[in-house]
């Protein structure tokens, strides 16, 4: 009985393997997209692109696996990439998350590409279609033209992209919305047939596209929201006894967008606020999580005194302002510190171990992190800690 | 149930103390009480803004600390910081009192020790009223010396709110001052202690005492001298003893011995003439002691007159060869500039601005005297007559104390410091012997009633008590009033001290508060704004100049190299800065090019009112570079002898770098409802000059409030 319950785990293991050989081997040709739409919001200095596939599967074999192309330039500034299924009809849709995997296309095509495959829940039968939305978010891809500016201007940017989506499927139909932040838009290719309306550009809609083809464009315009990127973030989540997490962030802040050219002067930048330092940014908020206490905003030299706290019963916001407002270029460093309670955060399993459950990134909001530590001080006594991230990290333990 | 009581009251009757236990009991806990008090009181500055330095000085203190914290002692020592003084560098170890920097690094290390995790930054923030609560301490324990124990607890309580010490030891005042004045107070009760027991282990404490002293604060000199001037008037008034001769002996030489060990001081207790004086009793003591032994081996009086008679006068004689050959040969340094303004209050200002130009280096003005004192004003001369009514060694310590380091606080400012203690011992003998007299009085005439009443063997004493009584019929009344009076005035005193120390000491100046035009505090942040914008935003080997004044802060918070410091020992340095202030730009970027100079920070009051500005500095800057460089004269920068900045300044006042650099583009600014725009509120007049134009310098940085103003050289124009 027992051998003939392993002969069949190992036939379907083996099932499953050719399963997988198969449609591995199998040509991603065997979609084609019916029609694309994609819209590229370009308000902040963080590109969301959304992405909406409907796809169909026009090969012989049920399939399951999309493949979505990207340029190395956009992999580069790639954050993230989330795809989700949508299901049923008009008002009555469900959204179904999938997972999406970096993979290697074998027959490689002509073109320097990458590749991220989508893993569909169920496979999708031949002739049968789907509705994909897919979200990029993209950051440091706004290159700022000038790269120097004087108070006084505001800040230009260059924006690249293909006007076809670049894919490694035929493309019946599809189009592309850009929005800018205002209607300032110095320049921008025109790939017919093109609009624009107010602050949105629109590419397409485009017929019959084969796959691989890409069209380059621009758009210059004006984005003055705050470039604000942490180079560095060190996170310390201090474990108390005593019914305390204690949480530390140490924080270096720089205005990544263009350079500040020469000349600060405080008259023009207190007296005409709108047309001076526009780029210029003061103020940062920081969502905190409920029931917080202790908070402090500080750096090398001090308290730093212009900061709020609003606090309700569901979550506190902490309005910090640098001592400075940030040009183009300019750093600030600072650290904010808060208590939380325990309870909160602190679980435990009927295994005897506990576990801590904590956001994982930064609660200053609009905020690119390039560098992120996160260090976990456990008490005293605490033996074989593991951590559970959704996302490939690197971890140590230090003693 | 019956037995509980019964037995509470046994337990009772253990617990209960005798007098001299009760009294022990009430001295202890007084003292711990003032020992608390004496800190806390100096912790308004912390709970009003926050745990940071105050002032200029203690930055360098600060940084030096961090230093020692995180590179250890002989890194520290051999330090040469390049930051500081650029071009020319300073080699800390050389340089500085390290007694403060130990002390906060030991007290640190302790702590760690005991496994307090606390920043550094905390610990030199509350360095100075730890120690101010040990120098409440060390006064008790002067006081019972040199009177009673009363009046130590009194002097205890007087000196841990005196706002004359106070101002020097509020939390975050990390100076020199706060370990020092525990230091003074200890050596000298130490001393006192020795002279009065010819202890050899007192003395050697006073010894170590003293060395303690010269590490942390160049005020040991007064040590230096004080002591050997009162072991002078010992020996002129025929007091001397064999204690006195074992106590300054150990005293000095081990205490000048240790004192070597400090660098900045090195051979100076052998060379320099401020420490002659000290050598010089030692050396009179040795004949004194010599003389006592010949009187004791010769029996005739005649002879040993005429042996007297020549001893002494071969002495003197020597002592002044000798004293004369150093000071010709150069071997003994002579006095310093510091030295002769301390004897002489109109030296600095005739000889060294770079001293007068300090507000605290000015002669004390009475209001001040008056501010920090308050009543002590009135109780010392009458505890200076409590003391001249029972003269022992240890009183005339303490009214020489008294008396000379009185006449120093009338002629700087900040000396007052070192005439506190003193002050509040002598008030305290005063306090404690006039409620002692008072209270004796009432007490006594109430035995005298309750003996008359109940047994008859009072016997002559208690009727002579009644005799006096019928003589003095109000005395009780009297003494009662008196009794009232004085407690009244002791209660103002502690009213006042708090309200000083609250309002006038506690505020750390590098943050400024003012009232908002709806009663709600506004603080201006803007010192910290600029050095951080520096410390974040220029080259890490920029090159900063600005008055002396900021330079510490600069290095300490900014962390960039400046060219000159509250280090002043180099004044043609210094000089050279005022000079380049006080030029046209043109004639000034010579002289900043020259110094490599990157960026010129100024301190602007104009819109805020804030008065203690570089515009209002700026006529010290004039004379200090003018006392070099003869160029800079004073008179071309006033009108009438009137120093102005609106349109009837002078011409050279009104171009002139430092001028332009406060008021660029303020002619633009509206400053105040209803008045004209440039309208400077620290001085209350419109500018005079609201077209500045800048040739060789941009502004790089101005703070919110316009308090301090930076700005960038430019590189020098392209030649073709």
């Amino acid at each position: 009985m027992e051998a003939w319950i392993r002969a069949r785990v190992t036939l379907a293991l083996t099932l499953f393997a050719l399963l997988f050989f198969v449609s591995r081997s199998s040509p991603p040709r065997q979609f084609v997209i019916s029609n694309a739409e994609r819209r590229i919001d370009l308000s902040s200095h963080i590109i969301n692109v959304h992405l909406t596939l409907k796809v169909e599967n026009t090969g012989t074999r049920p399939a399951s696996e999309v493949v979505l192309a990207l340029t190395p330039t956009e992999v580069d500034h790639l954050a993230m990439v989330d795809a989700l299924a949508i299901k049923g009809k008009r008002k009555k849709t469900t959204s179904v998350h999938l997972e999406v995997k970096p993979t290697e296309l074998p027959d490689a095509p002509p073109i320097d590409a990458k590749y991220f495959t989508i893993y569909l829940a169920d496979p999708l039968n031949s002739g049968e279609s789907t509705t994909l939305e897919v979200l990029y978010v993209f950051m440091h891809f706004l290159e700022p033209f000038p790269a120097e500016i004087a108070q006084s201007e505001s800040q230009l940017v260059f924006y690249h992209d293909t006007a076809l989506i670049l894919s490694p499927y035929h493309i019946k139909q599809q189009t592309t919305f850009i929005k800018t932040p205002s209607t300032k838009v110095e320049s921008f290719i025109r790939v017919e047939p093109t609009n624009r309306v107010g602050t949105e550009i629109k590419y397409g809609p485009y017929e019959d596209c084969p796959p691989y083809s890409i069209s380059p464009i621009h758009v210059h315009f004006e984005n003055n929201s705050p470039f604000a990127v942490v180079e560095e973030l060190v996170q310390e989540i201090e474990i108390s006894h005593w019914g305390n997490i204690q949480v530390t962030e140490h924080y270096t802040l720089v205005h990544a967008g263009a350079r500040h050219k020469g000349v600060f002067s405080r008259v023009d930048y207190q007296s005409r606020q709108f047309s001076n330092g526009a780029s210029s940014f003061r103020y940062l908020l920081a969502r905190l999580p409920a029931r917080v206490h202790s908070v402090y905003y500080r750096d090398e030299i001090g308290n730093i005194s212009s900061s709020h706290l609003r606090t309700n019963s569901l979550k506190s916001e902490l309005e910090i302002e640098p001592r400075y407002p940030l040009f183009g270029g300019w750093k600030a460093t600072f650290v904010i510190g808060y208590g939380l309670p325990l309870q909160d955060f602190l679980f435990e399993s009927s295994d005897d171990k506990r576990y801590l459950n904590f956001t994982f990134g930064c609660p200053l909001i609009g905020m690119v992190v390039d560098k992120l530590t996160i260090k976990v001080v456990l008490p005293e006594g605490s033996t074989d800690p593991s951590p559970v991230v959704p996302f490939p990290v690197e971890h140590r333990l230090e003693l | 149930m019956a037995t509980m009581p019964a037995s509470a009251s046994d337990l009772l009757k253990s617990f209960k103390l005798k007098t001299k236990q009760q009294e022990l009991l009430i001295r202890v806990s007084i003292l711990c009480l003032v020992y608390i008090l004496a800190f806390i009181t100096r912790l308004f500055s912390v709970l009003r803004y926050e745990s940071m330095i105050h002032e200029f000085d203690p930055y360098f203190n600060y940084r030096t600390t961090l230093y020692l914290t995180e590179n250890g002692f002989y890194d520290f020592w051999n330090w040469f910081d390049y930051e500081s003084w650029y071009p020319l560098g300073r080699i800390v170890g050389g340089t500085l009192y390290p007694g403060l920097m130990v002390t906060a690094v030991l007290i640190y290390r302790i702590l760690r020790f005991l496994r307090f995790a606390v920043h550094i930054r905390e610990v030199c923030v509350l360095t100075a009223p730890f120690f101010a609560s040990n120098t409440t301490l060390v006064a008790y324990f002067f006081g019972k010396e040199i009177w009673d124990s009363g009046a130590g607890l009194v002097a205890a309580i007087l000196i841990a709110v005196c706002p004359g010490y106070i101002s020097r030891s509020v939390a975050g005042s990390y100076d020199n001052e706060g370990v020092a004045i525990f230091a003074l107070l200890f050596t000298f009760y130490v001393f006192v202690k020795a002279v009065n027991t010819g202890s050899l282990a007192w003395s050697l404490a006073s010894a170590f005492g003293y060395f303690y002293m010269v590490s942390a604060w160049g005020g040991y000199v007064f040590i230096i001298n004080l002591i050997p001037l009162y072991v002078l008037v010992l020996l002129i008034t025929g007091r001397y003893s064999m204690r006195l001769y074992v106590a300054y002996n150990c005293m000095y030489i081990l205490g000048m011995l240790l004192a070597m060990q400090i660098r900045f001081v090195g051979f100076q207790h052998v060379q320099s003439g401020e420490h002659m004086a000290a050598m010089g009793v030692f050396f009179l003591m040795q004949v004194f002691y010599f003389l006592d032994w010949v009187k004791h081996m010769l029996s005739d009086t005649k002879l040993f007159q005429a042996f007297l008679r020549i001893t002494v006068t071969s002495a003197v004689a020597v002592g002044g060869i000798a004293l004369g050959l150093g000071m010709v040969s150069g071997y003994i340094s002579p006095w310093t500039g510091r030295f002769y303004s301390l004897l002489d209050p109109t030296y600095a200002k005739d000889h060294i601005p770079i001293i007068a130009s300090v507000s605290e280096h000015q002669p004390t003005a009475w209001s001040s005297f008056m501010f920090d004192f308050h009543i002590l004003l009135f109780l010392f001369p009458a505890g200076l007559y409590f003391c001249f009514k029972r003269l022992s060694d240890a009183t005339i310590f303490i009214v020489m104390y008294g008396l000379t380091s009185m006449y120093f606080a009338g002629v700087m400012v900040r000396l007052i410091l070192v005439a506190t203690p003193a002050v509040c011992l002598i008030s305290a003998i005063a306090v404690s012997a006039t409620v002692k007299n008072l209270t004796v009085l009432l007490r006594s005439k109430n035995k005298v009633v309750q003996t008359g009443s109940t047994k008859g063997s009072g016997g002559s004493k208690s009727s002579s008590k009644a005799l006096l009584d019928q003589s003095q019929p109000f005395q009780k009344n009297g003494a009662i009033a008196l009794l009232f009076g004085a407690f009244y005035l002791l209660s103002r005193y502690a009213t006042h001290c708090t309200w000083v120390t609250s309002e006038a000491y506690s505020s750390p100046s590098i943050v400024l508060a003012a009232r908002g035009a709806h009663g709600n505090r506004v603080i201006f942040d803007d010192y910290r704004e600029a050095y951080f914008w520096l410390r974040q935003n220029t080259p890490q080997d920029a090159k900063v100049m600005s008055w002396w004044d900021y330079g510490y802060q600069i290095t300490a918070m900014g962390n960039r190299a400046v060219i000159v410091d509250n280090n002043t020992w180099n004044n043609t340095h210094i000089a050279t800065v005022g000079r380049a202030m006080s030029s046209y730009e043109d004639e000034a970027i010579e002289i900043i090019r020259s110094l490599d100079v990157d960026y010129v920070l100024v301190v602007f009051g104009g819109v805020t009112g804030y008065s203690s500005d570089d515009i209002n500095k700026f006529l010290w800057m004039v004379r200090i570079g003018g006392g070099v460089f003869p160029v800079i004269k004073e008179p071309d920068y006033l009108v009438n002898g009137e120093y102005r900045v609106d349109k009837g300044a002078a011409p050279k006042m009104l171009n002139c770098l430092m001028y332009k650099l406060c008021y660029y583009r303020f002619g633009e600014m509206m400053t105040e409802y209803g008045k004209p725009p440039g309208y400077d509120r620290a001085r209350g007049v419109e500018i005079g000059n609201k077209d500045v134009k800048l040739e060789h310098l941009e502004e790089a940085f101005t703070t919110s409030n316009w308090i301090v103003r930076i700005y960038r050289v430019k590189p020098p124009n392209n030649r073709w």
